[in-house]
């Protein structure tokens, strides 16, 4: 047995989980899918004293279009996510992105909610939701509470979310008609970790940019939003020519750093050549979405 | 140390034993129930060695507690075919020399009955990207596709 011993409570509502996670501080976790938290307990680097396992929940994975929002439920399997045509066709961003998340087995059991709240700064869906604007809903016994994306990742494993706290719902705009997306990504094997991805979408029509989004993972501490390469997007001619300026914008403002896998400078160059692919696609489909 | 009474069917059997919470998916099924088909390597998710089948669809045991699947369907290795009678991924693997030192293999196999469940006639670059779930050391993974490659061509023969 890898992982130091803990408390388990199987929560069946979720009240049961709420007040599983109360008083316990840091010292309890909510059990989702595991991917990233079990394996961190085989490898000991954390030891939770009680584990909150939500698996029960059922209640808390759905797919759902809600008036002009999608609402996924924090539970939702990553496959749903994959397999659904409610996100193919109300944000295709994700259903794009969502592909690069681990392996089909992963995506078995990883949870939407999950992903989110273990915060990986290399992980594919707080990029999505940063980009599309995602709102956070939270349960704790003191009440409910939404979070804004932007306001949700803090640094690495990091977020505002509270310790007894528990995150029960992504909500995202509906997609608007005629937005162009993309999402690509550069990692050493398809399945590893990602060096760096962007999300993207675009908006434009009779050949110029009328706005865009552009959100890094790989590149900080959290999901990086490049405002500045967002803004030289608009009132320009929507082409390769434009993109590569962005591009230039985008990779002088990020701030990567090096490590074992890639040099700064080469994380710098996959924002450049990342950019400016990911804005052609986006265009191609936004064109084709006009 | 505290316990958990657990209730799952491996393979069509139904079992009930006390575990602690603690125990990993992977143990459970080669410890408790002596189901050694299951192999583990890196035990934190990376290598895919002991890939099953929860539910009908794939699952890495060494990222599961046992206390998880409480009332679930696991699928291992052992339920795919006998030594006279194959599974039609078991004979291909045979066939096109799937395999090497046979270690991932069981992880392969589970893996590749799930594609071709929700898939049955995957290109080659579907088969690499499934697969790619999986490591393995000895064959290159070119005959574990091609491996694949030909059961889906069987198994379609088999349904017509």
């Amino acid at each position: 047995m890898k992982p130091a011993p803990f408390q388990y409570v199987r929560a069946s509502s979720i009240d049961d989980a709420l007040a599983g996670l109360a008083g316990h501080g840091d010292d309890a976790k909510v059990l989702a899918g595991g991917q990233s938290l079990i394996a961190l307990m085989n490898l000991r680097l954390v030891r939770p004293a009680v584990l909150v396992d939500i698996n029960r929940l059922s209640d808390l994975a759905y797919i759902r279009q809600e008036n002009g929002t999608l609402a996924i439920g924090a539970l939702t399997r990553q496959s749903a996510v994959e397999s659904s045509d409610v996100i193919a066709r109300l944000c295709p961003l994700m259903a794009e992105a969502i592909r690069f998340v681990g392996h089909r087995p992963i995506r078995n059991r990883g949870t939407v909610g999950g992903n989110l709240a273990h915060a990986d700064p290399t992980s594919e869906l707080p990029a999505v939701a940063v980009a599309l604007g995602a709102t956070f809903v939270t349960r704790s016994q003191k009440g409910q509470r939404t979070i804004a994306a932007d306001d949700f990742f803090v640094a690495p494993l990091s977020t505002t979310l509270a310790s007894n706290e528990l995150l029960t719902e992504v909500r995202i705009p509906v997609w608007p008609a005629g937005q162009g997306w993309a999402f690509m990504e550069v990692s050493p094997r398809a399945g590893d970790y990602a060096l760096v991805g962007v999300a993207a979408t675009l908006r434009a029509a009779d050949g110029v940019c009328q706005s865009g989004r552009l959100v890094y993972s790989g590149v900080g501490p959290r999901p990086i939003r490049v405002a500045k390469a967002e803004q030289a997007l608009v009132g320009c001619s929507s082409g390769e020519a434009t993109f590569r300026e962005v591009a230039e914008i985008a990779a002088g403002q990020v701030e990567p750093s090096s490590d074992f896998h890639a040099t700064a400078d080469y994380r710098r160059d996959l924002v450049r050549a990342l950019t400016r692919r990911a804005l052609m696609v986006a265009l191609d489909r936004c064109q084709k979405g006009a | 140390m505290e316990q958990v009474q657990l209730t799952l069917t491996v393979n069509g059997t139904r079992y009930s034993r006390p575990v602690e919470p603690r125990c990993l998916l992977s143990d459970f099924i080669r410890h408790d129930l002596g189901l050694t088909g299951t192999h583990v390597g890196c035990e934190h998710g990376v290598c895919g060695m002991c890939t099953v089948l929860i539910d009908g669809q794939t699952a890495r045991t060494c990222l599961t507690f046992a206390v998880q699947v409480d009332g679930a369907e696991i699928t291992t290795v052992e339920a795919l075919g006998t030594p006279a009678k194959l599974h039609p991924l078991q004979q291909a693997f045979w066939e096109k020399h799937g395999l090497q030192c046979g270690y991932c293999t069981p992880a392969m196999l589970l893996t590749a009955v799930e594609l071709l469940n929700n898939n049955p006639n995957p290109t080659r670059n579907e088969i690499c990207e499934a697969m790619s779930a999986n490591l393995c050391r000895c064959t290159g993974y070119q005959t574990i596709v091609d491996a694949v490659e030909s059961a889906a061509a069987a198994m379609k023969g088999e349904a017509r």
